[in-house]
């Protein structure tokens, strides 16, 4: 199953792993079926038309999935999948 | 026409004339060339200080802050005897005694789109060393239209992220990030916590850039974001390309000046400072100690994280982290009053928005959070 690396300032909407294995044949498959897994991440991770917010960067490997097919990207089983979050500290 | 040296100088730079790739011509470079750093917190601390040692010859730094002693932990720049001066002043005395040779600009004022361009404008390498969001969305759309490298870093926690965001030959800011995420996902440093030595991290690696693209020499991080994990001790790499529709560097760009980006969310120590977002809803730490005292009835809500409670706490309250307090409200009574609390007011105000948007009406927020309760009500606390 792939898995999605989670960064730290999301973990907290993800009981604090650091990573969940996802089910899923493409990467909106994925995010749907992580999103009913963990519906508090919901409002945060997509808009009210189910589209990701601008902010929320999605790699597949080293590729941002906007760069490959976008939520149709399609996702192996050894795939791993990351979100690289907004971070302002300094 | 580079700069000539002393014999001083040349002493002092000589581990950097043995390296073929700097020599001679390569330090008078550094000592003809000028670095801005915006912020001298933990990302410009080691950044200023690296800057200075290698010879930089003119640095600028943008702060409007004063030491406080809760920065030492990180950053580096500042010492003991410095707290309460202004960080631009302590960190300008640091990088002269450090290095005599350079010329170093101090600007004690918040880095706005009024005075952003003149501020920038002699500088050849702007540094992101910010704590929020509008400063860096800013210091992007500068550099995107001056033409300026922006040598980006930002912590959190154990992590950090770096990159070059350098519009002339690749992706910017906005590219990665077109719009910030709303205000308390993310929480700051202040809220969230810090490794100290994570900045010192990151920001030698900004350092580094910066150096590099002086030098003109290696393969800098411009299209690539490295992302840091001190808990793993790992390094990666994703890749970063120019968005064609962005708003800054794209073909049709629609920013066209700078602007403030106040609304993004508040920045510390300005008009929405922390706390400020249950504005109208909120209770002072005096009126809530007079409410405890004539025995109202009051569920006070710690929502900080349980380690926090070894450091403060106030009797009686429920310990409901944020993060679990969806997951919690069938739990609460929307008839009685509910007091929210957390370190300074922050995360108790994004609670205060859940509660709010559940329909909960009888609730406050605490301001200025424990550390105002430990300053005016109970002294035996200690503030963080």
């Amino acid at each position: 199953m792939p898995t999605l690396k989670i960064p730290t300032p999301l973990r907290s909407y993800f009981n604090g792993q650091t990573e969940v294995p996802v089910s899923g044949t493409t990467v909106e498959q994925a995010m749907q079926n992580l999103m009913d897994q963990f519906p508090q991440l919901r409002p945060h991770l997509t808009n009210s038309t189910g589209q990701l917010r601008p902010f929320v960067n999605l790699f597949l490997g080293e590729d941002n999935i906007k760069d490959l097919k976008g939520l149709d990207t399609p996702l192996g089983p050894d795939d791993i999948l990351r979100l690289v979050p907004s971070v302002a500290g300094g | 026409m580079l700069p000539e040296f002393t014999h001083e100088e040349i002493l002092r730079y000589s581990r950097h004339l043995l390296i073929p790739e700097v020599g001679l011509d390569g330090q008078r470079k550094l000592k003809a060339s000028s670095v801005l750093i915006i912020g001298t917190g933990g990302l410009g601390s080691p950044v200023a200080l690296y800057l200075a040692a290698a010879g930089v010859g003119h640095i600028g730094l943008v702060d409007y802050d004063v030491v406080d002693v809760s920065n030492l932990q990180r950053q580096i720049v500042h010492g003991t005897g410095m707290v309460g001066r202004l960080k631009v002043d302590s960190a300008r005395t640091r990088l002269l005694d450090l290095n005599p040779a350079i010329q170093v600009e101090a600007f004690n004022e918040p880095f706005t789109s009024i005075n952003a361009m003149k501020i920038a404008k002699p500088f050849d390498v702007i540094i992101d060393g910010t704590d929020n969001f509008p400063t860096r969305y800013l210091i992007n759309d500068l550099c995107v239209l001056t033409g300026k490298p922006n040598i980006y870093g930002a912590i959190y926690r154990f992590e950090g992220q770096a990159s070059v965001f350098y519009a002339k030959e690749g992706p910017c800011y906005r590219c990665l990030f077109p719009e910030p995420p709303p205000p308390g996902l993310v929480p700051s440093c202040a809220d969230a916590g810090v490794l100290g030595i994570l900045p010192g991290t990151i920001g030698t690696i900004q350092a580094t850039e910066a150096i590099k693209f002086l030098l003109g020499i290696g393969s800098s991080l411009a299209g690539r974001l490295l992302l840091y994990d001190a808990l793993d001790m790992s390094f990666e790499y994703v890749k970063l390309k120019k968005n064609p529709s962005c708003k800054a560097c794209g073909s049709h760009p629609e920013i066209t000046g700078l602007v403030d980006y106040f609304e993004f969310c508040g920045v510390p120590g300005l008009d929405h400072a922390e706390g400020s977002m249950g504005a109208g809803r909120e209770i002072t730490a005096l009126q809530l100690a007079k409410k405890l005292k004539r025995g109202d009835k009051t569920h006070l809500i710690d929502v900080r994280e349980p380690h926090e409670l070894a450091i403060s706490r106030i009797e009686g309250a429920q310990n409901i982290p944020l993060g679990e307090l969806a997951s919690h409200l069938e739990e609460l009574d929307s008839a009685q009053e509910i007091v929210l609390f957390c370190k300074s007011g922050t995360r108790s105000a994004r609670a205060l928005e859940i509660l709010m948007s559940a329909g909960f009406r009888k609730v406050k927020n605490l301001h200025g959070g424990i550390n105002a309760w430990a300053r005016e009500v109970d002294r035996s606390l200690p503030p963080y």
